[in-house]
C-alpha cells in the first residue's frame, strides 16, 4: 500500500529558522530518508517553498489565478513523502521516525488512492522497490 | 537550551511582530506594549512547558500580555482594588473568540502600523532601522549596537530618542484607508530594504550580515500580510536573490569578489529558487515597480549558469525601465555596466561621463570609470579614477579591491618599462 505522509508546521517558524537550525533538522531527516531508501520504501518526496510563493487556480466560469495558498491556515503543508508500507502501522512507524527527526512538525498519514505513473497496474507481485523506483521495467 | 525551550523560543519570536502590534493598538504606547509582551513571554515560559503550546500562540500572548499590563496599571493605582484572580485564569475559554477577532485583516493593519511607526518620516534612517530591529525583530540592544559598531549605551540612547520622537508625533490608530495603507506600505518597504542594505554592504562582518537576514524575515512577514502586492513580492525576491550570493561575494581574506569572478557553486540555490518563484508571480500582475525590476535584474544573473551566459541585453533593458520609473545617476551608472558588456567600454564611458558632477562623491562611479578606461587602454586616466575611488571607499574591502587594480597597473607599467 502506498501512503502519502504530509508534513505540516507553522511557516512563520520554520522559514525563520537559522541556516544552522535548518541544517540540523535536515541532517536528522537525511538519516531517516537514507534508511527508507535503502529499504526500498521511499517514493517521490518534496519539500515545498513557503505558501507566499504559491499561486492558486480557483475554478469557476473563468478559472481565476490567485496569489497565495488555497486556504489561510496557521499550519502549512511544508512537504510530503510517498512511502510504500505494508499497512497503516508501518506507515505510522515511518511517520514516527520522521517526527523524531523533526519534532516541531506534524505528520499526517494518508493512503494513496491514485498514483501516476501507476507502475503497479497488472503487476501486483512486484517488490516494493521495483514498484516505486523503476517504472520503465513494467 | 533544551529542545522544548528552543521550540518555545522559536514560537515566541515568530509571534512577536503580530503580538506587539496588537498590544500597541490596545495600549497606544510603545513602551507599554513592549512591557506587556515581555510579561506574556515570561508567563509563556512557565506555562507552555507544563500545559503544552497554545492553539494560537499570538492570541495567547496578546491576551496574557494585555491582562498583565492592565493588572500592573491597577496595582499602581491605589484607589482600585486588585482584580480577582479568576479574571486571569481560564484562558482557554477566551482564547477562541479572541483568536477570531484577531483575524488576518486585523493583524495586517496592526503590523503595518507598528512597522510604519518605526519608519516615521520624522526619524532619521539610522533611528528607523534601530527601532525596527529592536521592536519588530526583537533583537537586543547589544546585538543592534554591535551591528552598527557603536556602544550599547549609545544605541540605547538612539532608541530612546527615537521612541521619544514618536510619542510626540501624531500616529493615527484608526484602520487606514486604501490610499493611506498603500503609502504606509511604500514607506515600510523602503525601511525594510534599508535594513537589508545595511547588512548587505558589509556582509563580511557577521554582526552586520545578520541585518540582511532580519530584513528578509521582515519581507516574509510583509508578504504574508500583503499576499497579492507585486511590489512586496518583488522586494522579497530582490533580497533573496541578492542574499543568495552572500557566500561568494568575499574571498577568505574578506576581499570583494565581483559578480563576474564569483564561484557560482557558492550561490544558495534554495534562496534563488524562492526568489525566482516570487518574481515570476509578481510579473504576472503586469504592474511593474522598482523592486520588481531590480529583482528581475538579479534574476537574470541568478539564471545564468556562467558569466558568459548572462543576458546583458535583457539587463540593460531592465535598467532602462528602472531609469524611467526612478531616474537617478546611480541607476544610469548600473546600466553603463550592462552597456559595457553589450556595446563596449567606449559606449559605457560616454553614458557615465555626464554623471561625474553629480556622483563626485560616489565610490562606485570612479571604480566603474577606472575599469572602463582601463579596458580602453587609457591607463593614466584609469589610475587617476582609481585613486579617487580609494579616497571615497566606504569599507576597507572596497579600498583593497581598487588597490588590487592599481597594483596590476603598476606591475604592467614596470613590465612595459623594462
Amino acid at each position: 500500500m502506498l501512503y502519502a505522509i504530509l508534513c505540516y508546521n507553522d511557516e512563520n517558524v520554520v522559514w525563520n529558522w537559522t541556516q544552522e537550525e535548518d541544517d540540523a533538522v535536515m541532517g536528522r531527516l537525511g538519516v531517516v530518508h537514507q534508511k527508507l531508501q535503502s529499504e526500498g520504501k521511499l517514493g517521490p518526496s518534496a519539500r515545498l517553498l513557503p505558501t507566499t510563493a504559491a499561486t492558486t487556480l480557483r475554478s469557476g466560469a473563468e478559472p481565476m489565478v490567485i496569489d497565495g495558498p488555497f486556504a489561510e491556515t496557521k499550519e502549512h503543508l511544508l512537504g510530503f513523502y510517498v512511502v510504500d508500507a505494508g499497512d497503516l502501522e508501518e506507515a505510522l512507524g515511518i511517520a514516527r521516525q520522521l517526527s523524531e527527526a523533526n519534532p516541531s512538525s506534524t505528520y499526517e498519514v494518508r493512503p494513496v488512492h491514485l498514483y501516476l505513473p501507476d507502475v503497479r497496474t497488472g503487476t501486483p507481485a512486484q517488490t516494493p522497490q521495483a514498484r516505486i523506483a523503476a517504472p520503465e521495467s513494467v | 537550551m533544551s529542545a522544548d525551550l528552543a521550540w518555545i523560543d522559536a514560537a515566541i519570536s515568530a509571534a512577536r511582530p503580530q503580538a506587539v502590534a496588537a498590544l500597541l493598538r490596545y495600549f497606544r504606547d510603545l513602551d507599554t506594549a513592549e512591557e506587556a509582551f515581555q510579561d506574556a513571554c515570561l508567563r509563556a515560559l512557565k506555562s507552555w512547558p507544563q500545559n503544552g503550546p497554545p492553539r494560537d500562540a499570538v492570541a495567547w500572548l496578546v491576551l496574557v500580555g494585555r491582562n498583565a499590563a492592565l493588572d500592573g496599571v491597577r496595582k499602581r493605582s491605589r484607589d482600585t482594588a486588585l482584580p480577582p484572580e479568576e479574571t486571569l485564569s481560564d484562558l482557554d475559554d477566551v482564547e477562541a473568540p479572541l483568536a477570531e477577532r484577531l483575524d488576518g485583516s486585523h493583524y495586517r493593519d496592526d503590523v503595518l502600523r507598528l512597522l510604519f511607526i518605526c519608519c516615521h518620516p520624522q526619524l532619521p534612517p539610522t533611528q528607523q532601522i534601530a527601532l525596527a530591529l529592536r521592536i519588530v525583530s526583537g533583537l537586543s540592544v547589544r546585538q543592534i549596537a554591535r551591528a552598527f559598531l557603536v556602544s550599547e549605551a549609545a544605541m540605547e540612547q538612539r532608541i530612546t530618542r527615537a521612541k521619544g520622537r514618536i510619542a510626540k508625533a501624531d500616529v493615527p490608530f484608526e484602520a487606514p484607508g486604501p490610499i493611506e495603507r498603500s503609502e504606509r506600505l511604500g514607506a515600510v518597504m523602503a525601511m525594510v530594504y534599508l535594513v537589508f542594505n545595511e547588512g548587505y554592504s558589509a556582509a563580511s562582518d557577521p554582526a552586520r550580515a545578520q541585518l540582511s537576514e532580519e530584513a528578509i524575515r521582515l519581507g516574509r512577514l510583509l508578504l504574508r500580510l500583503f499576499q497579492t502586492e507585486p511590489e512586496v513580492m518583488g522586494l522579497l525576491a530582490l533580497m533573496l536573490l541578492q542574499q543568495s550570493r552572500a557566500a561568494a561575494r568575499f574571498d577568505p581574506d574578506g576581499e570583494i569578489v565581483l559578480l563576474d569572478d564569483q564561484d557560482r557553486r557558492l550561490w544558495n540555490g534554495k534562496l534563488i529558487a524562492e526568489g525566482l518563484a516570487l518574481i515570476d508571480k509578481a510579473m504576472r500582475h503586469r504592474r511593474p515597480g522598482t523592486y520588481q525590476i531590480q529583482a528581475a535584474i538579479a534574476a537574470l544573473h541568478a539564471r545564468a549558469p556562467a558569466v558568459a551566459e548572462t543576458d546583458w541585453k535583457g539587463i540593460e533593458l531592465l535598467y532602462q525601465a528602472l531609469e524611467r520609473l526612478q531616474p537617478s545617476p546611480v541607476v544610469t551608472l548600473n546600466r553603463a555596466v550592462a552597456v559595457e558588456k553589450v556595446a563596449g567600454p567606449a559606449a559605457a564611458l560616454d553614458l557615465i561621463s555626464p554623471l561625474e558632477e553629480r556622483l563626485a562623491g560616489y565610490f562606485h562611479f570612479f571604480g566603474c570609470k577606472g575599469a572602463f578606461l582601463l579596458k580602453l587602454g587609457r591607463e593614466l586616466e584609469a589610475r587617476a579614477a582609481f585613486d579617487r575611488a580609494i579616497a571615497l571607499a566606504n569599507t576597507p574591502a572596497e579600498a583593497a579591491h581598487i588597490r588590487r587594480h592599481l597594483d596590476r597597473l603598476m606591475d604592467e607599467g614596470r613590465r612595459g618599462a623594462a
